[in-house]
């Protein structure tokens, strides 16, 4: 793991009692190869948390090992219980659904409830408020009796959150929910989950490969390269010299129209002439 | 409707058909309940292979003395299990290999087949495992078939909330702690189960239209997973019982006596391209 600062101030203020997420350096070997080594950080409730990393660099093994689907070979993982309610609340990468399917956005928010139960749900007026309050809180009421297959990718994801949300978790995991989305949908998405943390004092972990969407809502950054990560604020951690301490090879971050552009270090002239052409460029 | 008017003012047809009535439409009733799943989960290749496959065992059975039911229920849930451990429910990527082996089960049943004709002089077999006797069966079945229905429709209602969600996203029910591959397995079974019965009603290669044909119109009628459990149960009774009606006038007309399994596929049929047309007026109705 590489500290972001020596010491993380905002870390220490707290007592780990109030952390919503606690992974310490967590090691992950699969096939030979280390996925993650001595990945470390905490979540608090109330914030929203990017994880940051190009394809491959072990968000979605990650996600996996904080959900119980992956036995990390190292380190442990520790989720604030809330008593008997479901502490986890994810939301899958996106995922495609037959058309035809018959399941509307509603049904899937209500499968929250208890899906992983036997048995039939006999319908009954609190679940139906209780699914009427989430698709509220999501602001998709207007779409919630259409097949889920049929809805767009923004909406889709709206009713995921909620499927997500329905269960009261202290901590919701999204794997790339803004991956596909148009950058409307995605500002939309984003802004209401930086609200759903803030409101429902949840904490939020975000992965993305791109983080400029996520840049104005994020309280903190994960930032996840060749299996090591850093952690931190935006400024703390999306810098020249932490990045390549992370990467191990000069990276250059670079602030162009209000956006944030990682290239390859001034040891390689040729390519940071084209940050134009690419929002975010991870280099190797 | 002259038709209908035979069946219901010539005397006999409600004591005689009480048996197949009673197995055609408790079969009916779960074959299509299992298969808004299967149709729900994209696993309709499965059902209809299993029903190939079932069509070896059925006649299988005829070699020796043991109810047909028996030899398809062994071979489809042999079958299913082979498919869980390969992983072929679906066409995509093994549809060679999964060519090749229900050629084999034909090529089974044409030597069980004919080793049966030749053995036992049962000449019959060919059309009654093919293409199913619904208004000859034996009402020594019924208890098989209503302990059988019964299995089946349990373990559909134990696993309806996990298998909705493992068939919209098996990471989904993963994280909620769901055993995805049991529950897969499991749901196997009961189609398995589902396909031996409509096998023996309706005959090996005519079970998926009761199996997937009244799920497929349900998916057309209502966008609600349960609704469409029921409204494709209601519609295979529907069309098996009236499906009865019909071959039972049908001893009225030309060549006197035409196969129930016909009118069943048929009406399932119809049925189905009725919902298709009346679809553009329901399509996508959102609320305000």
């Amino acid at each position: 793991m590489v500290d972001a600062l020596p010491g993380d101030g905002h870390q220490a203020t707290e007592t780990s009692s109030l952390r919503a997420l606690e992974v310490s350096s967590i090691t992950v070997e699969l096939g030979g190869r280390t996925i993650l080594d001595d990945v470390g950080f905490s979540l608090a409730p109330g914030e929203l948390t990017g994880l940051i990393g190009s394809n491959g660099a072990g968000k979605t093994t990650l996600l996996r090992v904080i959900l119980g689907l992956q036995n990390p070979t190292g380190g442990s993982v520790r989720v604030a219980s809330a008593g008997r309610e479901r502490s986890v609340g994810y939301v899958p990468q996106k995922f495609v659904l037959d058309p035809d399917m018959p399941l509307r956005g509603r049904d899937l928010v209500a499968l929250g409830i208890d899906g992983e139960r036997l048995g039939l749900a006999w319908p009954s007026r609190a679940r139906r408020a209780l699914v009427q309050e989430m698709l509220d809180a999501v602001d998709a009421s207007a779409f919630a009796d259409a097949r889920v297959g049929r809805l767009s990718g923004g909406e889709q994801q709206r009713i995921l959150i909620a499927h997500a949300l329905i269960s009261r978790p202290k901590l919701l995991l999204l794997d790339e929910p803004l991956a596909n989305l148009d950058l409307r949908s995605a500002r939309e998405v984003v802004e209401l989950l930086a609200r759903i943390a803030r409101e429902q004092r949840i904490a939020v972990l975000i992965s993305a490969h791109e983080m400029n969407a996520l840049l104005p809502v994020m309280d903190r950054v994960v930032y996840l390269a060749n299996g090591h990560a850093a952690c931190g604020t935006a400024d703390e951690v999306v810098r020249s010299d932490v990045l390549t301490r992370l990467y191990g090879h000069p990276v250059e971050v670079l602030r162009v129209h209000g956006r944030v552009v990682v290239v390859a270090g001034p040891s390689e002239e040729a390519e940071p002439s084209h940050p134009h052409h690419h929002n975010h460029i991870d280099v190797f | 409707m002259s038709s209908v008017l035979h069946a219901i003012f010539e005397p006999g047809f409600f004591s005689s058909e009480l048996t197949p009535a009673a197995i055609g439409g408790l079969v009916a009733i779960v074959a299509a309940g299992v298969g808004a799943f299967t149709v729900i989960r994209g696993q309709s290749f499965a059902g209809e292979a299993l029903g190939d496959i079932g069509s070896a065992g059925g006649s299988s059975a005829y070699l020796v003395p043991v109810p047909a039911i028996w030899g398809f229920l062994a071979i489809t849930v042999a079958a299913a299990g082979v498919m869980e451990l390969i992983g072929i429910q679906r066409a995509r990527g093994r549809d060679l290999a999964t060519g090749i082996v229900l050629g084999f089960g034909f090529g089974l049943t044409a030597l069980f087949l004919y080793l049966g004709t030749t053995t036992t002089s049962t000449t019959g077999a060919p059309i009654v495992i093919l293409f199913g006797s619904l208004a000859e069966i034996s009402s020594s079945y019924l208890p098989i078939v209503l302990a059988l229905g019964g299995i089946t429709a349990a373990i559909l209602v134990a696993l309806y909330r996990p298998l909705l969600l493992v068939s919209v996203s098996p990471e989904l029910a993963a994280a909620r702690g769901i055993p995805v591959r049991l529950i897969g397995a499991a749901y196997l079974i009961a189609l398995a189960v589902a396909v031996a019965l409509a096998d023996l009603t309706i005959g090996a290669i005519l079970s998926t239209a009761l199996i997937v044909g009244p799920a497929a119109t349900a998916l057309r009628l209502t966008s609600r997973p349960a609704h469409a459990a029921l409204a494709a149960a209601g519609i295979g009774l529907g069309c098996v019982w009236l499906g009865l009606l019909l071959a039972w006038d049908s001893y009225y007309w030309p060549h006197h006596g035409w196969p129930v399994s016909f009118f069943v596929v048929t009406l399932i049929m119809l049925v189905y391209l009725l919902a298709g047309v009346r679809r553009p007026n329901a399509a996508r109705a959102r609320r305000s």
